[in-house]
């Protein structure tokens, strides 16, 4: 009896130092989120901005055809940016979004076109390498703070290898942050850009822009930009999603590790019990017996 | 008379808002100057130049390094979309006379100098004399 209570004070001082990293991590990611929707809101003004003037272009241009505008007409192959994290201890936070660009893949192959990741994230780089699937580009270490020059070194990839007609579409698989509880994966396709021609009149009818220098030289300089914006967008969502992932599986972990500290202990317990009292019983048959053996002498 | 309502932005925060009189900004055609009830422009800014605003009304003028973006008028909205901006006041003298130091050291090995523009831009917008 004694190696078991021996075993179980093992397991519950082992349990409870568990307990403590994941206190702790669940600490961390929820310090961490209130900062990633700062920094969210913070680019929101940008965002709203820049998409104010490439819709104000658009609608001033009678003919919009940029080439990152115009769809490819023989699209052979397609870039997938998967966005994941660079730590896992965030529950399923990685897998759903592998696991809908695996889905994505599969629909574009079966339409005959050539997915190619593009990954962000240790964790999404080590799931494509351990395959031994090629990818088109590769960045990690910023995932929990991305900045604004991580979305322009990626999005200069991406438009470097759309304009040379090495890929024909772009996708983005990442996660979008609703809420502290709500995150889901979305997929959006960001190139070609569509160009959204509102068929409802505005509330105000956009104005007729002037341009410096010329309306291509504004559109050449907007849309990358745009892109860039869009990007860091998704990278600021995924960023916030991954911590709020990661600060609810690390609840469930300690919540976890507290009913296993309660149930160990009980058996701990049950078990110092019943060592006691087989010891009492030993010694009151013992007692008997020598009890008996002096009765039977006299 | 009516007063504009400007924005500054980068990516990354909204680094002022508020009302002025006067916006100058420099595009790729040259500076540019917007007084309320301008036409709606779209303007591509050039990298390492200096916004300033004119806020009058006894304000001091705000001033800010711009390096590259967009600049939009509208209705008497003007917003300024950087893709690095500092504002005057907190521009660091000393680092940004250290980086045109060494830009300019890289410039004469022959390397781009964009980060020499970036650096006087910021000098400049901090009020220094830049040669």
């Amino acid at each position: 009896m004694g190696a078991q209570l021996r075993l179980l004070r093992r397991r519950i001082k082992s349990v409870k130092s568990t307990a403590k990293i994941t206190r702790a991590q669940e600490l961390i990611a929820s310090s961490r989120i209130v900062k990633a929707q700062q920094r969210m809101q913070a680019a929101v003004p940008y965002e709203r901005e820049i998409t104010r003037a490439v819709t104000g272009v658009v609608s001033n241009t009678s003919s919009v055809d940029h080439p990152l505008t115009v769809a490819r007409e023989n699209t052979r192959r397609a870039g997938v940016l998967i966005v994941t994290s660079d730590r896992g201890f965030c529950g399923g936070f990685n897998a759903n979004v592998l696991r809908e660009a695996e889905a994505l893949g599969n629909l574009l192959r079966s339409r005959g076109i050539e997915p190619v990741p593009f990954v962000v994230g240790r964790k999404g780089i080590t799931w494509h390498s351990f395959r031994g699937r090629e990818m088109g580009g590769q960045w990690g270490g910023f995932s929990d703070s991305p900045s604004y020059a991580n979305a322009k070194e990626i999005a200069d990839t991406l438009i470097k290898a759309f304009s040379a007609e090495e890929i024909d579409e772009i996708h983005v698989v990442s996660t979008e942050f609703v809420s502290m509880l709500t995150q889901n994966v979305v997929v959006k396709r960001i190139l070609p850009l569509e160009v959204e021609e509102t068929r409802e009149k505005p509330e105000t009818p956009l104005p007729y822009f002037e341009f410096e220098p010329t309306a291509g030289d504004v559109l050449d300089s907007l849309l990358p930009r745009y892109v860039e914006s869009r990007i860091f967008s998704t990278l600021l969502q995924s960023a916030a999603s991954e911590h709020a992932a990661r600060r609810r599986a690390m609840k469930s972990a300690t919540d976890n590790a507290n009913e296993l500290i309660r149930v160990f202990t009980q058996q701990m317990n049950q078990a110092r019990q019943a060592e006691i009292t087989q010891e009492i019983s030993e010694i009151v048959g013992g007692a008997n017996a020598l009890a008996d053996a002096a009765a039977g002498k006299e | 008379m009516a007063k504009l309502r400007v924005g500054v932005v980068s990516p990354e925060r909204e680094l002022w808002s508020g009302e002025a009189d006067m916006v100058i900004a420099k595009t790729i055609d040259g500076e540019i100057g917007i007084m309320p009830q301008h036409a709606p422009v779209l303007g591509v800014l050039v990298e390492g130049g200096v916004l300033t605003v004119k806020r009058g009304g006894g304000e001091p003028d705000l001033v800010a390094a711009v390096h590259g973006g967009f600049l939009s008028v509208a209705d008497n909205e003007v917003s300024i979309l950087a893709e690095v901006a500092e504002l005057g006041s907190e521009v660091d003298v000393a680092r940004a006379k250290n980086a045109l130091d060494r830009a300019q050291a890289s410039v004469e090995v022959g390397q781009e100098n964009t980060d020499a523009k970036r650096a006087r831009a910021r000098l400049r917008a901090a009020g220094e004399e830049v040669g």
